[in-house]
C-alpha cells in the first residue's frame, strides 16, 4: 500500500464537555475521493475544521504527504495544499465571481505592497496570470458568464461551484469539501458528480462529508462513517451499507 | 499620601457609578449590537437637568427638605433622560436596524455631538457647581475617611443594580430581553416584540444614567456640557472588560475600573518613581482595558461565541 | 487603465479641464474670496490625505479603528521636534517627512497588533483608547524630561523649504503673485494625487482583494491562505504612514502644532468622512473628505452674518451651531444613504477576453 496522502490518527476534541470526537483514524490515498458520513451532529465538520487547523485537536495528530500539520497557523493548510468549502457557503459576497476566484490564487502568488505599488512587469505579468487562471477555472466550472456579478447575487448552486473553484484555485493536492450538494435536485448532483469526477481525474484527492446517499455511492472509493463522534465503519460503501452498526445509526435502514 | 483602604474607598465609590453606566451601554448592546455612542450624553444631561431643577427649588425658597429636592431634580432628570433616549431610538436608531454595521455608530456620535451642542448652548460652556444642599458627614473607617455620600452613591448603586437584575430574571419583561439579546429573529417568531423589548432597554438605560449623573455632579461637586464623554468612554470600557452585552460583566467590570482608576492614580507616581504622575489617570482605563481584551478577548464574564464554520 | 484613456476622447477631454481647473483653484479662489478659502482647501487636502489612510483601514480591511489621528500626530511631532526650535534640530523636509511615513507605520504596526483577535466594536474601543493614550502622553511628556511641551505644543516648526525657496513666503514666479498658503496648495496637491494613484493601484491588487477578502470574511479567507494576521498588521501600517505624512505636512503648514488638534473629535470627522462618503470606494471617500471639511467653514462664514442679520448681534455660539449642524447631517446621511454618499459597486474587470 503507498503511502497515505492524509492520515489522521486518534484525533479528538471536546466543546466545553460535548466531545465531538474521540479517537477518530483514517487514511486518504492519493487520488481517492474519500467520503465522510453519519448522522448529524456526528462531528464530520469538526473534523473538517481541524483539519483544515481552525480549531487544535485535544488529541491525535494528522500527516499530510508524510509531515504533520501545523494546527498553530491555518493559513498554511492551504499553503501545503489542502483546500476546502463550508458547510454554510462562505463566498466573499460583495466580490465579483471572478474576484472570489482570484483570491484563491494568494497563496501561488507573491506580489506585495511594493509591486502593488510600482507596477513593475513582473507584478503586471503576475496579475495577468492571476487573471487568466480564475478565469479559467469559472469556465470549468460553468460560471464564466457571470464572472462579475457579486458572488451573493448568484442562485444557490452556482455558488456551491464557485466555492469549488475559488479552492481548486489553490491548487490543492487534497479537496475538502462540505457538504456540496446539500440544496441540490437531482440533475445539479448528477453534474456536481460530474465535476468531481473530472478533478480526481485531474490529480486531485478529494475528501467529501454528504448527506446524499446516491452520490456517495456512486462517487466514493472509499467511505468512513462518524456517528457521535467515534469512527464506527470504514471501507468501499456498498460495504459499509450492509454495516449492522451503520445501519443502526442511521436508525434503520435509511441507507436502502 | 492616601492610604490602601482610602483608595479603595474611593475606588469602589466611583466604580459604582462606572457600573450604572456601564449598564446602560451593555444593555443596549447586547439587545441590537450597537455601541450607543451618546449614552455618556445622557449622563450628562441627566447631570444638569437635576441640578438645575435642584438650584431652582433651593432658590425658590418653598421650604422644601433637602432630601425632597434631591429627588425632584432626579426625577425631572430621569424623565428627561428616558425621553431623550426614546427618541434616539425611534428617530436614529431604528430605521438602521439592518443597515451596513457602520451606519448606526455614526448615527450614534452624531446624536452624541447633537446633544453635546444642544446642551452648551442650553447651559453655556462654564462648569455649574453643586448647590450646598446636603451637608456631608465624614466619618473615620480604619484611618480613612468615609463620607455619607460615598456611603450614599454605593448603597443606591447597588439597589438599583439589584433592581434592574430582578426586573431582568423575575419579569416576562426581562425574559423578553434575555431572549431577544440571545437571538431575536427567534425571540420574535415567540412572540416577543422586539420594538418594545429594545425600547424598554434604551429607557432603562437611560434611567440609570440620570441617576448616574446626578451621583458625578454630587461626588465631585461640578457638571459641565462636556462631562458625559470621558465618563461614558470609561463606562463603555468598563463594560467591555466585564464582556459586553453581561451585566454581571458591566457591574463587574464598572467596579474593577473604578478600583484600578483609583489605585494606579494614587501610587502610579511611587511606582515610576515620579516620572509619571496622576494626570495619567485617565490612560489607566484604556491599558487596563487592552491588557485584558489582549488575554481574554471577550472580556471577564464574557462567552466565547465560537463561530460555526 | 491605459486601453479606456485611448478608446475614449471625452475622458481625456474631461480629466484636462479638471487638472485646468485644479491648477487655477488657488489663484481664483483667493482673487475671488481671499486666502482664507486657500487655507480651507489646503485642509480639506490634507484630511483628503487621512481619510484615503483610513480608508485602507475601515474600507479596505473593514478594521474600525477609531484613534486614527494618533497617526497624524506622531507624523506632526516628529516633524516638529526635528524642524524647529524646540531641540535647536532643523532637519530638511526630506528627511522628516518620509521618517513621519515610516515612524508612523510602525506605530501602526505597534497600535495594531493587540487588537488582533478583537470582534469589531471591541477593535473600535481598543483604538479609540490607544488615540486618547497618545494624546494625554503627548500632553504630558514635559516633565521630568521636556520631550513633547506638553499643552504649550511647539511652535515656530520650520515650513517645506527647498534650498533657498520657501513654501510660506509671498514670492512671485513667472509674473504671478504667489503667497504661501497658494505655494502649499500645489505641493499638497502632488502628494495628495500620488495618494491616490498609490490607493487605486492597492485596491486593485493582490494585496487590496486579501484586504477585501478579510473584511467579507475573515474564516474564509484565512482557508484561502492569507496570512489574515500579517495581512492585517500591513492594513494598520499602510493606513497609518499615509497619516504620519499628512501630519508632517500639517506640522510645516501651521508651524505650530499641540495636543489639542489631535483629539478624539478629530479621529470622529476622519472616521465619519470615510463612512459619509463611501467606504472602500475612493471617489466616495474624496467626496467625503471634501464635503466635511468644506461644509463647516461654509457654514462658519454664513453663520455670524445671518445672525447678525437676523438679530443684530450673534446669539448663539457660532461653534456650537456649526457642531450642531455637524451631528445633524452625520444623523441625515446615514438615515439616507447608509451606505453612504457614493458607495463602492464591484469592480467590473476591464481585462477583455
Amino acid at each position: 500500500m503507498n503511502a497515505p496522502l492524509l492520515s489522521a490518527k486518534g484525533i479528538a476534541k471536546s466543546f466545553g464537555g460535548v466531545q465531538a470526537l474521540s479517537d477518530v483514524s483514517i487514511a486518504i490515498q492519493p487520488g481517492d475521493i474519500y467520503g465522510l458520513i453519519g448522522p448529524n451532529g456526528a462531528g464530520k465538520t469538526t473534523f473538517f475544521n481541524l483539519l483544515t487547523s481552525l480549531y487544535r485537536p485535544d488529541a491525535g495528530s494528522f500527516e499530510f504527504e508524510g509531515r504533520a500539520l501545523d494546527t498553530n497557523a491555518p493559513h498554511e493548510a492551504a499553503g501545503r495544499g489542502i483546500a476546502r468549502t463550508f458547510q454554510n457557503i462562505r463566498l466573499f459576497a460583495n466580490m465579483s465571481a471572478l474576484e472570489n476566484v482570484m483570491v484563491g490564487r494568494h497563496v501561488r502568488t507573491r506580489a506585495g505592497v511594493l509591486g502593488a505599488v510600482l507596477r513593475d512587469r513582473r507584478t503586471l505579468a503576475e496579475e495577468r496570470a492571476i487573471h487568466e487562471r480564475a478565469f479559467e477555472l469559472l469556465e470549468f466550472v460553468g460560471l464564466a458568464a457571470r464572472r462579475d456579478e457579486p458572488s451573493r447575487n448568484l442562485p444557490y448552486g452556482d455558488q456551491r461551484r464557485l466555492e469549488i473553484a475559488r479552492a481548486l484555485a489553490t491548487e490543492p493536492k487534497l479537496l475538502a469539501l462540505d457538504e456540496p450538494a446539500a440544496g441540490m435536485n437531482a440533475t445539479e448532483t448528477g453534474d456536481l458528480k460530474k465535476l468531481l469526477e473530472i478533478i480526481r481525474a485531474k490529480g486531485v484527492t478529494l475528501l467529501l462529508i454528504e448527506h446524499d446517499v446516491k452520490l456517495v455511492m456512486g462517487l466514493c472509493d472509499r467511505v468512513a462513517v462518524l456517528d457521535y463522534g467515534c469512527k464506527i465503519a470504514e471501507g468501499p460503501p456498498a460495504e459499509v451499507q450492509r454495516n449492522p452498526a451503520v445501519i443502526e445509526a442511521y436508525l434503520g435502514g435509511a441507507l436502502a | 499620601m492616601d492610604t490602601l483602604l482610602q483608595q479603595l474607598i474611593n475606588g469602589i465609590t466611583l466604580g459604582s457609578i462606572y457600573a450604572l453606566v456601564a449598564l446602560g451601554y451593555t444593555m443596549v448592546y447586547g439587545i441590537i449590537g450597537l455601541i450607543n455612542f451618546a449614552h455618556g450624553e445622557l449622563v450628562m444631561v441627566g447631570a444638569l437637568t437635576a441640578l438645575s431643577v435642584i438650584k431652582a427649588l433651593t432658590v425658590a425658597g418653598l421650604g422644601l427638605p433637602p432630601a425632597a429636592i434631591m429627588m425632584a431634580g432626579l426625577l425631572v432628570a430621569m424623565l428627561l433622560c428616558m425621553l431623550l433616549a426614546y427618541t434616539m431610538e425611534r428617530v436614529a436608531y431604528r430605521p438602521l436596524r439592518n443597515a451596513p454595521r457602520l451606519a448606526p455608530l455614526i448615527t450614534a456620535i452624531g446624536v452624541s455631538i447633537v446633544l453635546q451642542n444642544i446642551a452648551m448652548m442650553f447651559w453655556g460652556r462654564s462648569y455649574f457647581s453643586f448647590p450646598g444642599v446636603i451637608s456631608v458627614t465624614v466619618y473615620s473607617v480604619g484611618g480613612a475617611a468615609v463620607t455619607d455620600l460615598q456611603i450614599l452613591i454605593v448603597l443606591l448603586a447597588a439597589a438599583l443594580m439589584a433592581g434592574l437584575l430582578l426586573i431582568v430574571h423575575r419579569t416576562r419583561l426581562g425574559l423578553a430581553m434575555r431572549a431577544t439579546a440571545e437571538n431575536s429573529s427567534v425571540a420574535s417568531l415567540m412572540g416577543v416584540d422586539a420594538n418594545r423589548v429594545i425600547v424598554a432597554a434604551f429607557l432603562l438605560g437611560a434611567a440609570l444614567a440620570a441617576v448616574a449623573g446626578l451621583m458625578v455632579s454630587a461626588y465631585y461637586g461640578i457638571a459641565h456640557y462636556y462631562m458625559g464623554f470621558m465618563l461614558g468612554l470609561k463606562a463603555f470600557t468598563a463594560a467591555v472588560l466585564g464582556g459586553i452585552g453581561n451585566l454581571a460583566g458591566a457591574m463587574l467590570g464598572g467596579l474593577l475600573l473604578g478600583v484600578i482608576e483609583s489605585l494606579g492614580a494614587g501610587y502610579i507616581g511611587d511606582l515610576t518613581g515620579d516620572v509619571l504622575g496622576s494626570n495619567y489617570q485617565d490612560v489607566f482605563a484604556f491599558f487596563v482595558l487592552i491588557i485584558v481584551l489582549t488575554i481574554r478577548p471577550s472580556g471577564l464574564l464574557g462567552e466565547r461565541v465560537s463561530e460555526r464554520a | 487603465m491605459s486601453a479606456a484613456f485611448d478608446r475614449k476622447p471625452l475622458v481625456w477631454a474631461g480629466v484636462t479641464l479638471v487638472a485646468f481647473a485644479l491648477a487655477v483653484l488657488p489663484i481664483a479662489l483667493a482673487a475671488a474670496f481671499g486666502q482664507t478659502w486657500v487655507r480651507v482647501v489646503n485642509l480639506a487636502l490634507l484630511y483628503v490625505m487621512l481619510a484615503l489612510g483610513l480608508n485602507i483601514v475601515v474600507g479596505f480591511a473593514g478594521l474600525l479603528d477609531l484613534g486614527y489621528i494618533a497617526f497624524y500626530a506622531v507624523g506632526a511631532y516628529l516633524y516638529a521636534l526635528l524642524a524647529s526650535p524646540h531641540f535647536g534640530v532643523h532637519l530638511p523636509f526630506w528627511v522628516t517627512l518620509p521618517l513621519g511615513f515610516l515612524v508612523a507605520a510602525f506605530f501602526g504596526v505597534l497600535l495594531g497588533a493587540p487588537t488582533l483577535k478583537l470582534r469589531g466594536d471591541y477593535l473600535a474601543i481598543v483604538t479609540l483608547g490607544f488615540g486618547e493614550i497618545i494624546r494625554i502622553f503627548l500632553n504630558n511628556l514635559d516633565a521630568p524630561v521636556n520631550i513633547t511641551n506638553g499643552p504649550q505644543g511647539i511652535n515656530l516648526v520650520d515650513p517645506l523649504k527647498l534650498g533657498g525657496f520657501s513654501f510660506a513666503t509671498r514670492e512671485t514666479i513667472l509674473g504671478v503673485d504667489f503667497s504661501g498658503p497658494q505655494k502649499y496648495y500645489y505641493a499638497l496637491l502632488a502628494l495628495t494625487l500620488a495618494i491616490i494613484v498609490l490607493n487605486v493601484r492597492l485596491q486593485d491588487s493582490r494585496i487590496g482583494r486579501a484586504w477585501e477578502a478579510i473584511r467579507e470574511d475573515e474564516i474564509a479567507a484565512r482557508a484561502m491562505g492569507i496570512n489574515t494576521r500579517n495581512i492585517k498588521l500591513l492594513a494598520f501600517a499602510m493606513g497609518a504612514s499615509f497619516g504620519g505624512l499628512a501630519g508632517g505636512l500639517f506640522a510645516s503648514i501651521q508651524g505650530f502644532i499641540s495636543p489639542e488638534s489631535f483629539n478624539v473629535l478629530e479621529s470622529i470627522m476622519v472616521v465619519s468622512m470615510v463612512v459619509l462618503g463611501g467606504m472602500g470606494n475612493i471617489a466616495g471617500v474624496i467626496l467625503g473628505a471634501v464635503l466635511l471639511t468644506g461644509l463647516p467653514e461654509v457654514i462658519r462664514f454664513t453663520v455670524v452674518p445671518a445672525q447678525q442679520a437676523l438679530f443684530g448681534e450673534v446669539i448663539v455660539d457660532p461653534e456650537a451651531i456649526r457642531m450642531l449642524l455637524f451631528g445633524l447631517a452625520l444623523i441625515l446621511v446615514m438615515l439616507m444613504r447608509p451606505a453612504g454618499l457614493w458607495p463602492a459597486t464591484v469592480r467590473k474587470r476591464e481585462f477583455a477576453r
